[in-house]
């Protein structure tokens, strides 16, 4: 298997190509987490750091993620490949109240990109579910999305319920949304804020290093 | 008492002057409130109605935003038209709205957007070849829980006596199911209407302010991208299916033209307001924008300036990328209104050519303090309404500001803002 192809191919969304180089990979013996971290990790890597440049914008990036995708179903179909490895473990949600999932789903796309194990709770999620899925998971982050100036304080709302329950140091909490801002992260007591999905990804592995 | 007339028209001529790129005697305000009256009442007055009861009984909405128009004046006001009404919804079944009393506890919510991909993308082609009947057979059906029955409707075979079995559809207990439904929400949306211009007459002989808006429009992409493919996935069209993508862009433009012209003709004033959705800076490059997005938006806009209306094009998100592409729009014929972009620099490329709105923050209106937003709005008003072409708006619409940011923001144009 060639890893600059497969690196290709994950950066021009070619998912089928993908897909065949990595079941030729692991026909050939390739150590499956190499395959995973200098194969299709570096290629998102590699696009992350393009988007940062504007070379490259959402559209190059959904189609590298699905392409990435195609790959590691491969590896799991294969049952190799597991998240030893993992960045980390995110808890993402949009709030309670707020039905909105556009922007979460971007940022969980993006932290999966970059290795991240990612929990999505969905949509309308209240503190409770939150805090007790931090209890049940050992997440490193938990990530909360609001598009609403009616919700966004909701944000505020399940970092008091992680305080109250005991786990608020536990987890690295992260907030966006329209809306949202810097000064309101640092208002409600949360760890981090990004404008833009991409940039959540870059946030999260700023967070735990 | 002051001549309603006379403060309505020279309200009319405030905006009108802002759009010509003249300085008025003060900056027009026109911000966008969508439940915003309704938290109003409820902390000032005995109005104490929730948005569940709005949403329910539009006659309810005239209350408060009689309340509302009482205290604040904006040189053009909304109708109660954001409060979709909830027997609307109910009768319809639409499946991409979630709304207090059926969905949500909460009676101090607004309605929501659900996206979806309610066409597939192995549909283009289908779509485009015959739009019609693939919004009466796929896309009506999969929108609205109530019209199953449209799926079983045909046309396209009446010629000599193909008629008869298409006729004969409408004997089908689901078909007639679907037009007993369709004709009561029909009468549902009368009625609404009908309100809705009784509002705005109310407004003009009681508050002496114009309505803000003739019609409203989408830019083709968004038409295809909001309600019919999602997000991430008409951006992925774009690199999977570029033809097909663009050759119903096509089909959908003209259309929209014709639509947006024919809801524009016969009101008070001649604004279209379009709101723009997937162009921003962040979802795509200007490439792409030049490509997918604007060429379809360019002709729509130019269409509806042809037969003699104003558009308003709100940006949702941020533009810095994209203004130089305005300008290929006619001077003086549009409004450029922003949420996102920055005004400064708008101001720098549109400036001289075109008037441009914006942009108090949603968030500085709902958490910050009355000092923030007189410090905003001042700040707003130094940058953009020097040589006139500036209308002050709020970013984003205005739901649970704080009363007292929303009363500091008025009287600080009032002020700050005159000449």
């Amino acid at each position: 298997m060639d890893f600059q192809e497969l690196i290709e191919s994950v950066k021009k969304g070619d998912a089928n190509t993908v897909a065949t180089l990595v079941q030729q990979g692991l026909d050939e013996n390739v150590d499956p987490q190499s395959i995973l971290d200098d194969g299709l990790l570096k290629a998102m890597n590699e696009i992350g750091v393009k988007f940062k440049n504007n070379e490259v914008f959402v559209p190059e990036v959904l189609i590298a993620a699905r392409a990435l995708n195609a790959g590691t179903a491969v590896l799991k179909e294969n049952k190799v490949g597991d998240n030893s490895n993992s960045a980390g473990k995110v808890i993402i949600a949009t709030v309670s109240g707020d039905l909105h999932d556009i922007g979460k789903n971007l940022v969980k796309m993006m932290m999966e990109s970059v290795g991240f194990e990612v929990i999505d709770l969905g949509v309308d999620v209240t503190a409770d579910k939150i805090v007790e899925a931090v209890k049940s998971s050992n997440a490193d982050i938990v990530a909360l999305s609001a598009l609403l100036t009616t919700t966004m304080a909701y944000q505020r709302t399940v970092v008091e319920a992680l305080k109250e329950a005991g786990v608020r140091d536990k987890v690295k909490v992260m907030i966006g949304g329209a809306p949202t801002t810097q000064a309101f992260c640092d208002d409600i007591g949360a760890d981090g804020y990004t404008a833009d999905a991409p940039s959540a990804a870059d946030k999260a592995r700023e967070l735990l290093a | 008492m002051a001549n309603m007339q006379e403060l309505y028209d020279a309200r009319l001529k405030r905006v009108a002057d802002a759009v010509q790129l003249i300085e008025p005697d003060r900056v027009p305000i026109v911000p966008v409130f969508q439940a915003f009256p309704v938290y109003y009442a409820r902390e000032k007055t005995n109005v104490q109605y929730t948005i569940k009861d709005l949403l329910e009984d539009w006659n309810k909405t005239a209350d408060v935003y009689d309340v509302f128009y009482e205290h604040f004046k904006p040189d053009l006001g909304w109708d109660p038209i954001l409060f979709f009404p909830t027997p609307y919804m109910e009768s319809s079944g639409i499946t991409w709205f979630r709304w207090p009393g059926k969905h949500f506890d909460d009676t101090m919510t607004m309605y929501q957007y659900i996206e979806g991909d309610y066409m597939k993308a192995d549909e283009y082609v289908e779509a485009t070849r015959d739009l019609t009947k693939f919004m009466m057979n796929k896309w009506i059906p999969r929108s609205f829980a109530n019209l199953q029955g449209m799926a079983k409707i045909d046309f396209r075979n009446a010629m000599w006596f193909g008629h008869m079995g298409e006729f004969a559809a409408f004997s089908d207990p689901e078909v007639i199911e679907t037009f007993e439904t369709l004709v009561k929400t029909g009468k549902v949306l009368l009625d609404w209407f009908t309100f809705l211009g009784g509002y705005q007459a109310r407004m003009k002989e009681k508050f002496g302010i114009p309505p803000l808006y003739a019609s409203f429009a989408y830019a083709p992409f968004d038409m295809i991208g909001d309600s019919m493919r999602g997000t991430t996935e008409i951006l992925m069209d774009m690199y999977d299916r570029p033809d097909e993508l663009l050759a119903m862009l096509d089909v959908v433009t003209d259309n929209a033209i014709a639509d947006t012209i024919a809801g524009s003709q016969g009101k008070a004033v001649p604004y279209v307001y379009w709101w723009l959705h997937k162009g921003v800076d962040d979802f795509m490059s200007n490439k792409q924008f030049e490509k997918f997005y604007w060429p379809s938006l360019r002709k729509h806009i130019l269409g509806v300036i042809d037969a003699g209306f104003t558009p308003v094009i709100y940006v949702e998100g941020a533009y810095n990328n994209r203004l130089e592409y305005l300008k290929e729009i006619p001077p003086k014929k549009a409004v450029f209104n922003f949420e996102y972009t920055d005004m400064a620099t708008a101001k720098k490329v549109l400036g001289g050519h075109s008037c441009i709105a914006g942009n108090v923050k949603a968030f500085t209106l709902s958490y910050g303090s009355k000092e923030d937003t007189v410090n905003e709005v001042k700040r707003l008003i130094d940058t953009c309404a020097p040589g006139g072409g500036y209308i002050l708006d709020t970013g984003t619409m205005v739901d649970d500001a704080k009363v007292e940011n929303i009363e500091a923001m008025f009287e600080t144009v009032e002020t700050y803002g005159r000449r």
